[in-house]
Formats: C-alpha cells, sequence, structure tokens
C-alpha cells in the first residue's frame, strides 16, 4: 500500500524526522491561507498523487491532452519537453499559493509514472521554502538476495536513483541491516561519511538514518525513500520528499496506517476485486482471463500473446475457485467495455473440476455473459467437469489444453472485433 | 532415491486448522508418514488417531518427526517456523501465504547457523512421487520418475508435472519453493541437491517475474550443474510495478523482468520453453542435449 508524500512526513516527524513545516488543503483559497500563516517567503506548492515525477510532470485539463503529453514528452527519454507546467510550483505570496493551487486541484497531472490517462489532483501540501545547500538520496528497502533491510545513500539526490546506480556505482553508499541487532552507529556513521560529512555533524546524521531505519522497521514499511533529503546551508537535514510503501501482508498490525489509505489512488476494479479476494489487474487487450493461481495467471496472459493476441486483465480466482468468486470475477472482467473475449484456464488440483464447472457455468448463467467464453478445463474428475460444460446449453467453447484454448481465445475475439 | 523427502519422512503438522486437517489427510492417503500434529494446549489428545502434542520438541521426542508442515495463519506463522528449527526439525514445509516480511527476515535470521532447511513459505510443499507428499499438491497427476523440479508457483507447478507425466516423464522431487519476496530455500539451494542426487537427470526451473533469483541461478548452473536444465519464466506480458498475485512477483525500477530472466538462463545454455504449452518438450529438447 502506498500513502501520500504529507502522510509519508507526518509519519517521518513522530520519529523525529525532520520535515518542511506545512499542511495540506483540498481547495485553493486553504492553499492560500496555508501559505499567510506560514509566514514564509518561498512556499512550495505539491500536487498529491501516488506517482513519482510530479515536478516534471503537466498538468492537463482533459484525459485526451494527457495522453498526447505522455506519449509526446513523458513515455520515455529523450523525448522534447513539454511547455506546460508541472504538479510542484515555488510561489512567493499567498496570492501566488492560491493561483498555483487553483491552476493544479481537480485538475489531471500527467507524469513518467501516472502513464497515458493521468490522475486527478484532489489534494494539494503548502509548505515553507528552505534554503538548500545541497541535495542527497536515502531510501531503507529489503534487499531479497539477503534476506535482510538494506539502506542506501547517494550524494546525486534529487535524481533517478537506477540510473545513477548504472552509470556511477561509486556513488551509492549501501548499509545491510542485521535483524538481530538492528542499525548499528557505525554502519550510519560510513553511510554519513560517504556522504562527506564531518566531525561535528556526524552526530546528528547518525541520528537521522537511526530515526528513518526506525521508522521503517515500526511501519512495517516495503519502501522508505527520501529524496531529495536536503542538507540546508546551515548544515541541518530535511526530508523535502518522501515516498513511503507499506507490506500489504504487514497491514493488519498497523490500524493506523490502513486509515491512510486513499482509494482514489487505486483501480476502481482492482479494488472491488480485492472485496472477494480475487487478484485482478487490468492490461490493453480484448481478451478476458479467469485463472486459478498467480503463476499460472502470468503464463496464461503470456500464451496469449504468444498466439497473437493480447491480454485484457491478469486475474487470479485462488485455488478454490467458488460459484462466488468466478461470478464477482465475470463482472469484473466483462465491465471492461474492450473485452471481446474471456479464457478461463482453470487446474483443478485439489479442487475437483466438477465442482470448478457446476461454478463457471451457474455463474455465468447468474451474470449472462454475452461475449465467446472459452473454457480449459484440466485435473481432478476432468470428464464430469467437461460433461457439465456441455450440458449446461451455454455457448462455451472447450479447448483440449492451455495452447488450444489460447488460440480459440485469440479466434474468438478476432471475429468480434 | 530423491531429495529431501522419501517414504521413510516423519511429518508432524503445525496448525491443525480446516486446512491443516485436510491436507493432512491427504497427504496421509498419499502415503506419507502424518504421525504428529501440534495444537499447544491440546497435547496429550488426538485427531483421527494421529497424536497432538503441545510443542514440536514434544512431537520430536515421542514420534521421532523429522519433517514439519506448517498451515499456522500468518500472524503465528514466524513463530511456528522458528519453534520448528529451535526442535531440530530437519525440514520445515511452510504453506501459509501472507506472511510479514519483516517475520522472514527474523526467521531468516534465527536459521542462520542451523541444520534446518525452510521450504518457502507462501508455497504448494513437496512431493517425491510414489513415496511421500508434504503440502497441498494432487498428487495424482506426479509419477515417480529421475527429473527434478523446481517453481516459484502452485497451478503452474501442476500445469508442468502434469505436461511431463502426460509424456511418460516422471519426477524424483517436486518443489514449490514460494511466491514471496524472502524464501527460506532458492533455486540454487535446491539444484545444488539435485546436483548431487544419482537418481536425479535433469531439472525443469519455474520462475516468474521479480527479483534476480532466476539470474543468479543462471550464473550458478554455467559454473556448476553437470545435469541439464530447462526452464520457464511467467510474466513476459506482466506490465511493470503492478503486484502480480504474489508477494513476490513485481518489476520494480525496469529490474526483474522476464525478459531478462530469459536471456540470462539462454545465456548460460538453457533451453527456455517459449510458451508454458512447450514446458514438457523444452524438456525433453533439454534431456537430449
Amino acid at each position: 500500500m502506498n500513502v501520500h508524500e504529507y502522510q509519508g512526513k507526518a509519519l517521518l516527524a513522530r520519529y523525529g524526522v525532520r520535515v518542511p513545516r506545512g499542511e495540506v488543503a483540498t481547495t485553493a483559497e486553504k492553499a492560500g491561507e496555508i501559505a499567510r500563516d506560514l509566514g514564509s517567503a518561498v512556499c512550495v506548492v505539491k500536487a498529491q498523487i501516488h506517482a513519482g515525477g510530479r515536478g516534471a510532470g503537466a498538468m492537463v485539463d482533459t484525459e485526451a491532452e494527457a495522453a498526447a503529453v505522455f506519449h509526446d514528452n513523458l513515455e520515455r527519454e529523450g523525448l522534447p519537453k513539454h511547455a506546460r507546467k508541472g504538479g510542484v510550483r515555488v510561489v512567493k505570496s499567498p496570492a501566488e499559493a492560491l493561483e498555483a493551487a487553483r491552476s493544479i486541484l481537480g485538475k489531471l497531472l500527467v507524469t513518467r509514472q501516472t502513464g497515458a490517462s493521468g490522475r486527478e489532483v484532489r489534494r494539494i501540501l503548502v509548505e515553507e521554502g528552505c534554503d538548500i545547500g545541497r541535495e542527497l538520496y536515502l531510501s531503507v528497502l529489503l534487499d531479497r538476495s539477503c534476506g535482510r533491510v538494506a539502506i542506501m545513500a547517494s550524494p546525486a539526490g534529487g535524481m533517478d536513483i537506477e540510473k545513477v546506480a548504472e552509470e556511477t556505482p561509486e556513488k551509492i553508499f549501501r548499509e545491510s541491516i542485521d535483524p538481530a541487532v538492528g542499525f548499528q552507529a557505525f554502519q550510519a556513521r560510513r553511510l554519513a561519511l560517504g556522504l562527506g560529512v564531518r566531525e561535528e555533524k556526524l552526530d546528528e546524521w547518525v541520528k537521522f538514518f537511526q530515526a528513518i531505519y526506525t521508522a521503517y522497521v515500526d511501519l512495517d514499511c516495503s519502501l522508505l525513500e527520501i529524496n531529495p533529503l536536503v542538507e540546508t546551508k546551515d548544515g541541518s537535514l530535511i526530508a523535502l520528499d518522501a515516498k513511503v510503501s507499506f507490506d500489504d501482508n504487514a497491514l493488519y498490525r498497523h490500524a493506523d496506517v490502513r486509515e491512510l489509505r486513499d482509494e482514489h489512488e487505486e483501480d476502481p476494479k482492482e479494488r472491488q476485486a480485492a472485496k472477494f479476494d480475487l487478484s485482478y489487474i487490468a492490461l490493453n487487450g480484448n481478451i478476458g482471463c479467469m485463472v486459478n493461481g498467480a503463476g499460472l495467471a502470468m503464463a496464461t496472459m503470456d500464451i496469449i500473446h504468444h498466439h497473437g493476441g493480447a491480454p485484457a486483465n491478469f486475474c487470479d480466482v485462488g485455488g478454490g475457485a467458488t460459484t462466488e468468486k468466478v461470478a464477482e470475477a465475470f463482472k469484473i472482467i466483462l465491465a471492461d467495455a474492450s473485452v471481446k473475449a474471456v479464457f478461463i484456464n482453470i487446474f483443478g488440483g485439489i479442487m475437483r473440476c466438477d465442482v470448478l464447472a457446476q461454478g463457471v457455468v451457474e455463474a455465468s448463467k447468474q451474470v449472462g455473459v454475452k461475449v465467446p467464453l472459452v473454457i480449459r478445463l484440466e485435473g481432478t474428475n476432468v470428464e464430469e467437469g467437461r460433461r457439465i460444460i456441455g450440458a449446461s446449453g451455454l455457448n462455451i467453447i472447450t479447448a483440449a489444453d492451455m495452447a488450444d484454448g489460447a488460440r480459440k481465445a485469440v479466434e474468438a475475439a478476432a471475429a468480434a472485433a | 532415491m530423491s531429495i529431501l523427502l522419501s517414504s521413510k519422512s516423519r511429518v508432524v503438522t503445525q496448525g491443525l486448522g480446516a486446512t491443516g486437517k485436510f491436507h493432512l489427510k491427504g497427504c496421509r492417503d498419499y502415503g506419507t508418514q502424518m504421525v504428529a500434529a501440534v495444537r499447544p494446549g491440546k497435547g496429550g489428545t488426538s485427531w483421527e488417531d494421529t497424536p497432538i502434542y503441545d510443542t514440536v520438541a514434544d512431537a520430536v521426542k515421542h514420534q521421532g518427526v523429522d519433517v514439519s508442515v506448517i498451515y499456522v495463519p500468518p500472524p503465528g506463522a514466524a513463530d511456528a517456523i522458528m519453534e520448528a528449527a529451535e526442535a531440530g526439525i530437519a525440514l520445515i514445509v511452510c504453506i501459509t501465504e501472507g506472511i510479514p516480511a519483516a517475520d522472514m527476515v527474523k526467521v531468516q535470521r534465527y536459521l542462520e547457523g542451523k541444520p534446518s532447511r525452510l521450504i518457502g513459505p507462501n508455497c504448494p510443499g513437496i512431493i517425491t512421487p510414489g513415496q511421500a507428499k508434504v503440502g497441498i499438491m494432487p498428487g495424482y497427476i506426479h509419477k515417480p520418475g529421475r527429473i527434478g523440479v523446481i517453481s516459484k508457483s502452485g497451478t503452474l507447478t501442476y500445469e508442468c508435472v502434469h505436461q511431463l507425466t502426460q509424456l511418460g516423464i516422471g519426477q524424483s522431487t517436486c518443489i514449490g519453493i514460494g511466491g514471496d519476496p524472502i524464501i527460506g530455500s532458492g533455486f540454487i539451494d535446491l539444484l545444488r541437491l539435485f546436483n548431487d542426487d544419482p537418481d536425479t537427470d535433469g531439472v525443469f526451473m519455474l520462475g516468474e517475474i521479480g527479483g534476480a533469483a532466476e539470474v543468479d541461478a543462471a550464473a550458478w548452473i554455467k559454473a556448476n550443474m553437470k545435469k541439464p536444465v530447462a526452464a520457464f519464466i511467467a510474466g513476459k506480458t506482466a506490465p511493470a510495478g503492478k503486484r502480480m498475485g504474489h508477494a513476490g512477483a513485481i518489476i520494480s525500477g525496469g529490474k526483474g523482468t522476464a525478459a531478462e530472466k530469459i536471456a540470462a538462463l539462454e545465456a548460460a545454455g538453457l533451453k527456455v520453453a517459449p510458451s508454458p504449452a512447450d514446458i514438457g518438450s523444452t524438456l525433453v529438447a533439454a534431456m537430449k542435449g
């Protein structure tokens, strides 16, 4: 689960991490008031969406404009720069803050990470400006290769860290944390020394790094990234941005974090699917997929592609695949108007194929599936399962195996398109 | 023989809820020695003739168990793994899906220097066809033989095994290593065992997007593996930044794509199935050299 920058900063502040003074607003008037109350000569107005690249992104009015800017200017590196204003503005008065907020709130912000549709901006963060000495990079993440938490720091702040890692790996300093004893001061010192920090300042940096690590562990984060981390001209440290993601598996023990969920930032269909314990992800193709098991579901998308088709979604109905789940999955898949055919690929292991077939038949009757339906069943009691499908009176195309099913689904979708 | 699991293995079930009971039965019906269960506070009772103990250590003491299978729900699963390790269980198979990553970081550290091997979590388990199965896979699709299978997935493994069996190719041992970011045993750990197993002639590896385990395995295979290995990587068409069902199946920062994994495996000389329908035929081709 992801949260907004302002929420991430509020959480970090609890652990003693210094962040710029500021407040969130949902109206331009409120944004102006916040700027006035901050009383700072310079303020920053920042659009709050769950995607990076906001500063370099573009504010647009319509989805068509969003798509145009995305494809012409943002989609990949090396494209010409766009001439529009982005989602982060530096302002010099409350009036300017109000004006900036007005041109951001309710509009679409399209960035490299939002995709072509952009994201509507509903909240805006107004913060005091700070006197930037230099910009650094700091992150805490899970290192899958060794099963430990790692901390990364770099003097190359404000940049794309993957690029830094590729082009100048010597600019990245990394510490791996032993969970039995936690993040040690000597490790934090080593990071600070790598960033060129000298004697009297070391303690403050060590404390800052340790606070960040404590927040990561305490809150069960999966990623905590501060980019840029600012060292001000008078030598203090401020988290100028904060990207915080949480481990979904650990949310059950963090009621306060769960409350920070912003459903507007999530795909409504994915959210609906999650309610029924289905795993659904929308894609761009026209063949709806319904599969039991995540690995097989990915493989099903791949085989559709292999036969020249394009999957409309990833959908894992789980090992069980009950009538209720299958019916819900149908509803979600068919709500996508671009779906021209549905391919159901089920390997009944513990769950018997006759039970699964019964579920599919009932669910398709309930939902009233109008597009061609291709089904491939394999596993326990498969003959009985196929018999149930055949006797259902429904117009279902049965497939002998996965490849046959994919081919038939691709043909059916092409014929219907 | 086979690796890790045989007809001699004696298994304790941790987590005797509905799921645990269902699969205890399934494994017992397959012929596995399901000789004990653990349910704290219920020690001294039994379920369908299976004696129940308060602790794993008690089950070891009274039943000589050397394998544990865990169905304990996520909040208590890490604790269950550590209890099994502390009791000296040689093979711990954790089926539970949804364990917090932070808990697994601790488990990993706890297991360091201990002789226990962990399989999973978030996996279907392990089976040595014709001898024993520990986990939730359908036993009958398997066939005793000489090919090892290592997989990050559940139903995709069944698909793979089914294709092999249809072609008359039996399996020595099949292991689901799990789809989480932190797992007990990875591809390399198990490839090493298959490499040394006189009754395994070749291995099929089922990987997916996310992490770099398949890329690391490719390098290890190139340097060490004496037997043919074939592979399939799921998720060629997966979009970046989205979690594809499994907690670990995510392309992040442009890393962990199927394309980069396939390239690494092919560069190491492996045959990679172009589509999931070609798993069986790709293995056949690999075995012919």
